[in-house]
């Protein structure tokens, strides 16, 4: 086989775990990889939830990108700023070019605050916050160590998010987070989705609906946020209802990133990427594969997604190199620890077909799903370890495949597919 | 599932009012759902283009657009789509226009 070159855009999860995968199965003598990134801080974003609550600290979720890649992978600290799907070359910000046999697009969803009118208004980072990177989470983290009544309001926009239970464990954090402070009676907690209902999956929506009622945290449903008033404090919803609050923690919409709009024929409207959703393999070009949130696929922008995927993707890299028919197995499992507060979590698992469903994970034996226990909460802690010292080195784990696993879980009678 | 007399048709829906199977649906169904779900009738032609939009994006894509999808591509901004459909403009259009519930990625 005649050396092939292979660029990868992105190294944060997908890019990173797609990498080292890569170059375990392929010499350099086969394949040459290149990977780029704007900036050299990988952070672990599941700890941005806790950055807020003091509960994990800026600088542990945050490490080297280019330590995190294996030997024999070339990484290019750059912008990107265009794809050229024709000439099979990508341009960067530093002015360099990149030409490729194979491209891989792991460049994850950017957050839009300015596709919200009057979000970045001058009451951004004072009374309104997003947890969803970095600085905003160090800011708000600020702002709840004064907080200590008021109305606390929490909202995502619209679909799609990252990590799509995050806003709702926020909500389980900050009431965990008030009982502890003993000011609980004083802050009323509202929670305000565009969904009709706590969660988008009816299965995991009941017991979800459930927990917020038990813990005293209002719901509004079908709220449609078109503007955000940063200094009269409100939500103001597309039929002219509003929400009033004291602090408001918000998610922002998302979407692909820049370049894919300066990349003529590359993505959708949003700037996701089409891809076939059992192979991974663009829709625009039979050389350019997608990994991670930049696929525009029907299922959780997620860690726990990307990681799954992972392994498919490499075959069919594989099968790609060697001139194979691609594997149609990913089957759109996503797994998530969702935090309760209190030291608790939940944990639910489901794929393109099957709703979450109770019963254990991954077999009969194994951690409770659908249901609230310490031992998930520790599955949650853990997942940090595993993640830099498991997922993004590219170990497989036994008995955790991309295959959703049935055995171990009830049967459930649910009305049709959302 | 029932099944329920739409423009004097027999169809299946599911338990929230979705056609079950899109390839059922006629246009003069539309004015029926709409009446059946709150949206103003009678349907004008900026009704239409959302309609029509989405079945579009169905038969291409296996599923309806988001509200997001809809504001950028289907030529009514959001604005007009949550006047035209108030509530929900995906899940709302969907339904009339004979489809599944949008998948929201999850
Ligand atoms: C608050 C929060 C909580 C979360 N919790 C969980 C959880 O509990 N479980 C779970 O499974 N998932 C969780 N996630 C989601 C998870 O972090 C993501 O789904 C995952 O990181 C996606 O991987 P990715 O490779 O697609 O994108 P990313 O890891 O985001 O990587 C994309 C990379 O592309 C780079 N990039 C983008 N644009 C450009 C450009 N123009 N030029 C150069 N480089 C560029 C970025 O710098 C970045 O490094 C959470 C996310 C958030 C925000």
């Amino acid at each position: 086989m005649k050396r092939q070159r292979m660029v990868i855009l992105g190294a944060g999860t997908g890019g990173t775990l797609a990498a080292n995968r890569l170059r375990k199965r392929f010499p350099t003598s086969e394949l040459e990889i290149d990977i780029v990134d704007q900036n050299n801080q990988h952070v672990y974003q599941p700890g941005l939830l806790f950055v807020p609550f003091g509960l994990a600290d800026p600088d542990d979720i945050v490490r080297k990108r280019d330590r995190q890649l294996h030997k024999g992978i070339n990484y290019h600290e750059s912008g990107i700023e265009s794809v050229s799907v024709d000439a099979n070359e990508v341009r960067l910000t530093n002015g360099s070019t990149l030409n490729y046999d194979l491209l891989l697009i792991s460049t994850g969803t950017k957050l839009l605050p300015e596709e919200t009118e009057g979000l970045d208004g001058p009451g951004w980072n004072k009374d309104v916050f997003t947890f969803y990177d970095l600085p905003g989470a160090t800011a708000l983290a600020e702002r709840l160590e004064t907080f200590r009544s008021g109305h606390l309001v929490i909202n995502f926009f619209d679909l799609p998010i990252k990590c799509p239970v995050a806003p709702l464990e926020f909500a389980f954090l900050a009431d965990w987070y008030f009982h502890d402070k003993g000011v609980r009676d004083d802050v009323k907690i509202t929670y305000v989705t565009p969904l009709d209902g706590a969660f988008t999956k009816p299965a995991a929506s009941a017991t979800l609906t459930h927990l917020l009622e038990e813990k005293g945290i209002n719901l509004v449903t079908e709220f449609n946020t078109g503007e955000v008033d940063t200094v009269g404090r409100k939500l103001i919803g597309y039929d002219g209802t509003e929400v009033e609050f004291d602090l408001a923690v918000v998610i922002p919409l998302h979407g692909g990133a820049d370049y894919v709009h300066n990349s003529p024929g590359l993505g959708d409207e949003l700037g996701f990427i089409p891809c076939d959703n059992k192979t991974l393999q663009s829709k625009v070009r039979p050389n350019i594969f997608v990994l991670g949130d930049a696929a525009d696929i029907p299922t959780s922008k997620a860690g726990s997604v990307t990681h799954f995927e992972g392994e498919v993707l490499v075959d069919n890299i594989d099968a790609f190199l060697h001139g194979r028919d691609m594997v149609e197995r990913f089957d759109g499992h996503a797994n998530c620890f969702i935090e309760t507060g209190y030291s608790k979590a939940l944990l639910i698992d489901f794929n393109y077909e099957t709703e979450p469903l109770p019963g254990h994970f991954p077999g009969p034996v194994g951690l409770p799903l659908l249901k609230e226990s310490r031992i998930n909460h520790l599955g949650k802690l853990m997942f940090q370890s595993f993640y830099w010292h498991g997922l993004l080195p590219g170990r497989d784990v036994p008995g955790i495949g991309s295959h959703m696993p049935k055995s171990g879980k009830h049967e459930l009678q649910t009305s049709g597919k959302s | 599932m029932t099944i329920t007399q739409l423009a004097g048709k027999p169809v299946e829906v599911n338990d929230e009012g979705f056609l079950v199977d899109p390839t059922e649906w006629t246009e003069d169904m539309a004015t029926e759902l709409a009446d059946l779900h709150g949206v103003d009738t009678p349907l004008t032609d900026r009704h239409w283009v959302v309609i029509n939009y989405m079945r579009k994006e169905y038969f291409e894509n296996g599923t309806g657009a988001t509200v997001r999808k809809l504001g950028k591509a289907s030529g009514v901004n959001t604005k007009e789509l949550f006047q035209l459909f108030p509530k929900g403009p995906a899940k709302l259009s969907a339904m009339i226009a004979g489809i599944p519930k949008p998948k929201g990625c999850i």
